[in-house]
């Protein structure tokens, strides 16, 4: 059975966790540089604030209803989700992260009657270790889990948990189910699939799969099958490279000296921006990497999420900022094995929100890494390439309300009064 | 001609006799490990304030927090009441927070009023220097 964990309202409830004073209120999270809503808890949700809203016009609205308001705290929220896939590891070996708030677990060895339970269980023990609610969604197939996950969050009943074990159970569900909230159907598709007068997740599953891929893709004919209950996607236990872009090797022989390492997480992290280049996407936000060897007795691995100054692609930047932060969870005296770099919060760069205030990516910058690219396109991997020594910018960016680094940070762990 | 670069060896050659302790070299020891059993469910706080002080808590100590732990009676907990962080003792037969300065009243759990038990204080930290970081 696979099993989907889905954080609610990810980023607004990470915010809660150490101020108990927010909880059940309406907390909303804005994006890099305040300028968008990202995140709404079920409070803000039900004030109508919508999605994506832009945060200047609505400030002093959101003020008087005592909405609490947060710049994104991306430290924070990696930790937490590093926490809670910890946490999944009790129940489960086999663990995709699929975002920063979902994780699919798979589940064998599990009885069938005994599938809600353990659902509740994973919900409890998640909450209590991390306080984060999630939603848990349980089936035979992906697809399936996903559905189930979204009844276990709108049902009422379900109080989070939605087990989809057999086949009428899941009917049930697919009927209620439009095709555009099938996990893997874009609204083109559905449209199109309006056309063929397919309107229903159930519609869809008995459509004929053949037909089906003739005229879409072999994916939508997957999906198909597995809304039908037979699986065809598996876990994906190294990172989707859709949602992030990770580059982790292994090095020739483990060391312990800071140098090596350096150097290879810089080649790493010309190695991510090349594919987000190619990809045509900017990243937010930068997740440095880092293992001992697992044959040494003090075995240690550490991972640091730092969010980048402006949505950017630059080789330059990255590296740099990766090389900072490796600096920051390196330990003397242990033989490392591995490192890595992600590129987190992808987002298409042709969509790019433009700010008049603050800085972003030049369009010099944009020429010059056009130009690295072609060079080593024609050239050969590593025909140019960056110096040792990265940029030296003041970066400043706009968080007028950010919370504290509660469990990164000395200075601002939270102060219990005594 | 090209001199390759000569190996570093980290032990010295072996002339005299060679230590003694090669054998028995250990890991170091790692406060991380010895302290916390539950990582992902584990916070680090401050301690702010007097109340403590009966059970060796005090002003600016570091508090290492466990989630994942039932409080039981008697022990340092970490609460939330009416959405402020406390630390005190939770006292279940008595039915409240008391603290360990008798300056500081008990402080009763009615059912109006609301409170939750965020984790219990494994550990506290005192500092007689400065922390390196």
């Amino acid at each position: 059975m696979f099993c989907l964990v889905d954080c609610n309202s990810f980023y607004a409830s990470c915010e809660q966790v150490f101020r108990p004073d927010l909880r059940g209120k309406p907390v909303v999270v804005l994006s890099n540089n305040d300028c968008f809503i990202v995140a709404r808890s079920a409070q803000a949700k039900a004030l109508g604030i919508g999605d994506l809203q832009t945060v200047f016009n609505i400030k002093s609205w959101l003020h008087k209803n005592r909405v609490a308001i947060f710049s994104s705290n991306y430290p924070l929220y990696g930790d937490l989700s590093n926490r809670v896939m910890e946490t999944l590891r009790l129940f489960s070996a086999h663990i995709e992260i699929y975002s920063i708030d979902e994780m699919f677990l798979f589940l064998d060895n599990i009885k069938n009657a005994s599938l809600n339970d353990y659902g509740r269980t994973i919900k409890n023990t998640v909450y209590r270790h991390t306080a984060l609610p999630v939603g848990v969604g349980i089936a035979p197939t992906k697809t399936l889990a996903k559905l189930a996950s979204r009844a276990a969050k709108d049902i009422k009943k379900c109080r989070g948990v939605c087990v989809l074990d057999t086949a009428k159970k899941w009917d049930w569900m697919k009927k209620r189910t439009p095709v555009n909230k099938i996990w893997g159907i874009s609204s083109r598709f559905a449209r199109r699939l309006a056309d063929l007068n397919i309107y229903t997740a159930l519609e869809l599953a008995s459509a004929d799969p053949k037909y089906i891929r003739r005229h879409f893709n072999v994916c939508v004919e997957r999906i198909i099958e597995e809304l039908n209950g037979h699986p065809c996607l598996s876990l994906e236990e190294v990172p989707n490279p859709r949602k992030q872009i990770y580059c982790t090797r292994s090095f020739a022989r483990k060391t312990s000296q800071v140098q090596p390492i350096l150097d290879a997480v810089s080649l790493y992290a010309a190695r991510a921006c090349e594919k987000l280049r190619t990809q045509e996407s900017l990243a937010a936000s930068v997740q440095v990497l880092l293992y001992s060897s697992t044959y040494q007795s003090n075995y240690y691995n550490s991972s640091k999420v730092v969010q980048l100054p402006w949505p950017s692609d630059d080789t330059r930047l990255i590296s740099q900022i990766a090389r900072q932060t490796i600096q920051k969870i390196i330990r003397p005296n242990v033989f490392y094995m591995k490192a890595g770099i992600g590129l987190l919060e992808l987002s298409p760069k042709q969509h790019q929100q433009l700010d008049l205030f603050y800085p972003q990516q030049s369009h010099k910058t944009d020429q010059l890494m056009a130009v690295m690219d072609k060079i080593n396109h024609y050239y050969g991997k590593n025909s140019i390439y960056l110096a040792a020594e990265g940029v030296h910018k003041k970066w400043a960016m706009r968080q007028a309300y950010r919370s504290p680094a509660y469990t990164s940070c000395w200075g601002e762990i939270p102060e219990i009064q005594c | 001609m090209k001199i390759p670069p000569l190996p570093l060896f980290i032990h010295s050659v072996p002339a005299g006799f060679p230590s003694p302790a090669d054998d028995y070299l250990e890991q170091s020891l790692d406060l991380n490990r010895y302290l916390i059993r539950h990582p992902a469910a584990t916070y680090l706080a401050r301690a702010k304030g007097h109340s403590m002080t009966g059970r060796g808590i005090f002003d600016g100590d570091l508090l290492i927090v466990d989630r994942s732990l039932e409080a039981g009676h008697n022990q340092i907990v970490i609460a939330a009441l009416d959405g402020q962080l406390t630390c005190k003792i939770l006292d279940k037969q008595h039915q409240c927070l008391r603290a360990a300065n008798k300056n500081y009243p008990p402080i009763a759990i009615s059912e109006f009023s609301d409170l939750i038990i965020e984790g219990v204080v494994i550990h506290s930290i005192r500092h007689h220097t400065p922390p390196v970081s």
